[in-house]
């Protein structure tokens, strides 16, 4: 079986490497490197967390403004898979994650550079159906029986928040569905099929007008911290920490702030 | 009690009118394409013509296109094809159970039937077989005892001995010979043998319609058709009766406009169409024209050569002449060749169409 | 690398080896795009199989939310492809056996599932099952609902994988003809009678196979679950479910279960692939 290894990274690595050669060029004809900063390559590549699509992508249109003919590639998925990507070698300048466990998991793998900044944070909130047609008002209105509530698995961030805020609110909730990303349990809300669903407040912001928005003060006992951090391999650190110093900064925080994500 | 069939199927040019006396077997011939597996298609309710009328003992089996339509399985129509067709999945036994379960009846006594007719094939030693495990012949005989058993008004058969080799041939044959004495079925076949042994009546059936029809031996001495005179292997002309002789029709090959001298039949009378026919041996074939009454010499150009047992056959304006191997080599035979074929008046029949 | 020693054993393989001893041969050069179109299927799965962990593979796939999610995918599958057996071999029957206006369309749009990603069967079973879909409000009033059951799961499965059955199972028909049918309604057999006794038994092989593949789908549905169904233990988290689920956590338990499903499904397609191998034999031999 350790046969295939070899084989199969020294394919897959030829593979991965042509493709890119193939991107690499074709953005540098599209925009030449003329920048002043030094930079061998144009192109900035940053792996975020997918609740970070909206904001980041205003971002990066801030940063390539700011750096003239520097390009930002943005990735967006999960952000254990972002973390299994890394470390599985694929070329990525920055990681912001979704919670700090994954950051800790890439630091433990010796691929962070420097020290991860937490750059914002995120809470729970309830999602309802616009007509809230169980007439959810509190967190404890999620357990009354006949309610259709779909949460985050424990395996997940936001399924463990959820956890959390059960634990810490004392009621026992019992999930119709327990799905494996916070955008199912958005879909199932905006569809009609759940009553009520445990969501950030940057997804219920970004729904807004196809599910209503329910607050609830046991929140806070979850509170999701985003960490943010320049990838060890990375070869442009230095535009690296330029993106970085841009998302925890003033403008960062305007987008971030905008967009429901709270101070960390 | 009769049966009686008129159909027209448009698309496949078929117009055909058929009856049949109880207890009577017609053979259909014809050229492939004819429309024979058509008319049995339409009898079983296989092929839903669009016009037509079909009276089976009384019962109507259909009458197009405003009356009814009956479904094949209720129509007492059992075709026997080609292939045996055995269900693969059911033993010798059930194959031949099946039209008797399918009546209703039960399983034992549908088993006991079927044994009578697998008896009455010489095929009880097979019911225990697996279609798969039978030879050519001994499928066609169990198909045959399944076709029985199904107690059919009228036996459909669609070159039932077609298929087989030429050892199982006969004795199937002989077979159909003894069940199918006395029963009224229709047998399509393009051998002239099948014909006379097995019916007592053909007709010829040629593009969708037919064209001959009477009692085998009747058809196969004094063939009004190209097709039968085909089967009878006679050289046939068809036209106008004049004296001792026949005047050939258009579409006589090369022999149109000339006239064909013979014995008349005393029954053709000068004027009315006529049929002259004459064997190809009474042939004679020669480089020049030969002269001499009472004597016809045809001008014709040679078409085809083919061996034909012992002696050659050599097809020349729509005729046939078979001369021997020496004869041929003589000559030396080729298409495309001018020649004169020669046949005495003696040899020629001529009666009316 | 001879090609002509590729062939598996048996009549066929005998055969193969004949008609490739006759033939002039394959250029040598089309080995290597073959070697890498071989490669393209295998090395992931060899891949796979590489990164597991063998120490810790049982305790893995015996952990009770894996067994769980196991026998669920069992019973969904099977109770799927129940349903595909019942519903698409009368529906494989029509598109065979009879004529009518907009045939080709219906038989284009009842394979759609196979190209369609499932994600889009799931949004559409939704709008058909759901809380407000076509169906699901009357459903809704009788007391039924279906969304986040396990009769979502096995509606979910049956939508991809019925028309592994219906091309199949037609396929088979067509290839069978009707003559066989036309015999026996001769011999006084109703239709119902020629259907149960004489077609049903002819194309049992291919229904067999049909119904094997419609339970491999069904054991791979991902997607239409996912966007329709929900992901509960024990009751709508299916064995693909549960891997992507443990990938999060714990990616040698999601390798192990991969590997679970790779060879319950190679199980499954080598019966069925033996199955339509004997079943060609035996029209060969007939």
């Amino acid at each position: 079986m350790k046969l295939f290894r070899p084989v199969g990274s020294l394919l897959l690595g030829g593979t991965l490497a042509a493709s890119l050669a193939a991107c690499g060029s074709g953005t540098q004809n599209a925009a030449p490197a003329s920048s002043a900063s030094g930079a061998e390559d144009g192109t900035l590549t940053v792996f975020a967390a997918a609740s970070l699509k909206q904001t980041f992508t205003e971002l990066a249109k801030t940063f390539e403004q700011q750096h003239p003919g520097t390009k930002v590639a943005l990735n967006f998925a999960g952000s254990s898979d972002l973390a299994t990507q890394i470390t599985e070698g694929a070329p990525a300048d920055v990681f912001a994650s979704a919670d700090t466990k994954n950051m800790d998991k890439l630091a433990a793998a010796s691929l962070v550079a420097g020290k991860p900044e937490n750059f914002a944070t995120n809470v729970l909130t309830i999602a309802t159906p616009p007509d809230n047609p169980a007439g959810i008002t509190s967190f404890a209105d999620l357990a009354k029986p006949g309610v259709t509530v779909v949460v985050c698995a424990p395996q997940v961030p936001c399924g463990a928040a959820a956890q959390k805020v059960e634990a810490a609110s004392g009621t026992t909730l019992k999930p119709a569905s327990e799905e494996s990303a916070v955008t199912d349990v958005l879909g199932k809300v905006v569809s009609g099929e759940a009553d009520a669903g445990l969501v950030y407040v940057t997804d219920a912001k970004g729904a807004a007008g196809k599910v209503k928005e329910v607050p609830f003060p046991e929140a806070k006992d979850a509170v999701n911290t985003y960490p943010i951090a320049a990838v060890g391999t990375s070869a442009q650190k230095e535009l690296g920490a330029e993106f970085i110093d841009l998302v925890t900064g003033e403008e960062g925080r305007k987008v971030l702030g905008a967009a429901g994500f709270g101070r960390p | 009690m009769s049966f009686q069939l008129e159909a027209e199927v448009a698309a496949r040019g078929f117009g055909v009118s058929l009856a049949l006396a109880p207890g009577e077997t017609v053979a259909v011939l014809g050229p492939n394409g004819a429309g024979k597996s058509t008319l049995l298609s339409v009898a079983a309710g296989l092929l839903r013509p669009d016009a037509g009328r079909a009276v089976l003992d009384g019962r109507t089996l259909f009458d197009l296109p405003a009356g009814p339509w009956l479904a094949p399985h209720l129509r007492g129509t059992v075709l026997l094809a080609q292939e045996p067709l055995l269900f693969p999945h059911l033993s010798v036994l059930d194959n031949v159970a099946f039209a008797p379960r399918s009546a209703g009846a039960g399983r034992r006594s549908a088993r006991e039937a079927a044994r009578r007719w697998l008896a009455e094939v010489d095929a009880l030693e097979l019911a225990g077989r697996r279609p798969a495990e039978l030879s050519g012949g001994q499928a066609q005989r169990v198909a045959v005892a399944r076709a029985l058993a199904a107690d059919p008004q009228l036996l459909l058969l669609d070159e039932p001995l077609a298929a087989l080799d030429v050892a199982a041939a006969p004795m199937l044959r002989r077979l159909l010979k003894r069940v199918l004495a006395g029963r009224r079925a229709v047998i399509v076949t393009h051998d002239v043998l099948d014909a006379l042994m097995l019916a007592d009546r053909a007709v010829v059936l040629e593009d969708g319609r037919i064209t001959e029809d009477g009692p085998v031996r009747r058809i196969l001495e004094r063939p009004r058709s190209r097709f039968a005179a085909g089967l009878a292997g006679l050289n046939l002309v068809s036209g106008t009766v004049a004296g001792d002789g026949l005047l050939a029709a258009d579409g006589a090959g090369g022999l149109t406009g000339t006239t064909v001298t013979g014995t008349p039949d005393p029954a053709a009378a000068t004027g009315q169409p006529g049929i002259a026919v004459f064997r190809p041996a009474e042939v004679s074939v020669f480089a020049e024209p030969v002269h001499g009454s009472p004597r016809n010499t045809f001008a014709v150009t040679v078409s085809d050569v083919e061996p034909q047992g012992s002696h050659l056959r050599v097809h020349a304006g729509g005729l046939y002449a078979d001369i021997t191997v020496a004869a041929a080599a003589d000559l030396d035979v080729a298409p495309g060749m001018a020649l004169y074929f020669s046949v005495k008046a003696t040899a020629v029949e001529i009666y009316p169409a | 690398m001879r090609p002509a020693s590729a062939g598996p054993d048996g009549r066929a393989g005998r055969r193969r080896r004949q008609s490739a001893a006759g033939s002039p041969g394959l250029p040598r050069w089309i080995l290597l795009p073959a070697a890498l179109g071989f490669l393209a299927v295998l090395l992931p799965l060899a891949a796979m199989a590489a990164r597991v962990n063998w120490s810790e593979f049982l305790p893995l796939v015996t952990s009770p939310a894996s067994l769980t999610a196991l026998g669920l995918s069992l019973r969904t599958a099977a109770a799927s492809t129940l349903l595909c057996v019942v519903l698409g071999t009368p529906a494989a029957l029509v598109l065979a056996r009879t004529r009518f206006p907009g045939q080709q369309l219906l038989r284009a749009l009842v394979l759609l599932p196979l190209v369609l990603p499932p994600v889009v069967g799931g949004i559409a079973l939704l709008y058909t099952f759901g809380r407000r879909g076509l169906l699901g409000q009357t459903l809704e009033v009788l007391g039924i609902q279906i969304a986040f059951s396990t009769t979502a799961v096995v509606l979910a499965q049956t939508f991809v994988a019925m028309p592994f059955l219906v091309v199949s199972l037609e396929g088979t028909l067509r290839t069978a003809g009707n003559r066989y049918e036309a015999v026996a309604a001769t011999l006084g057999a109703r239709p119902t009678t020629v259907l149960t006794r004489v077609t049903l038994p002819l194309i049992l092989p291919g229904l067999a196979s049909g119904a094997v593949l419609s339970f491999a789908r069904a054991l791979g549905e991902f997607g239409a679950t996912l966007t329709f169904a929900g992901s509960l233990e024990g009751v709508t988290r299916t064995l693909p479910l549960e891997i992507y689920l443990q990938r999060e956590t714990d990616p040698d338990a999601a390798v192990a279960l991969s590997l679970v499903l790779v060879a319950v499904a190679a199980v499954v397609v080598a019966v069925s692939y033996r199955k339509t191998f004997t079943g060609a034999l035996d029209a060969a031999a007939r």
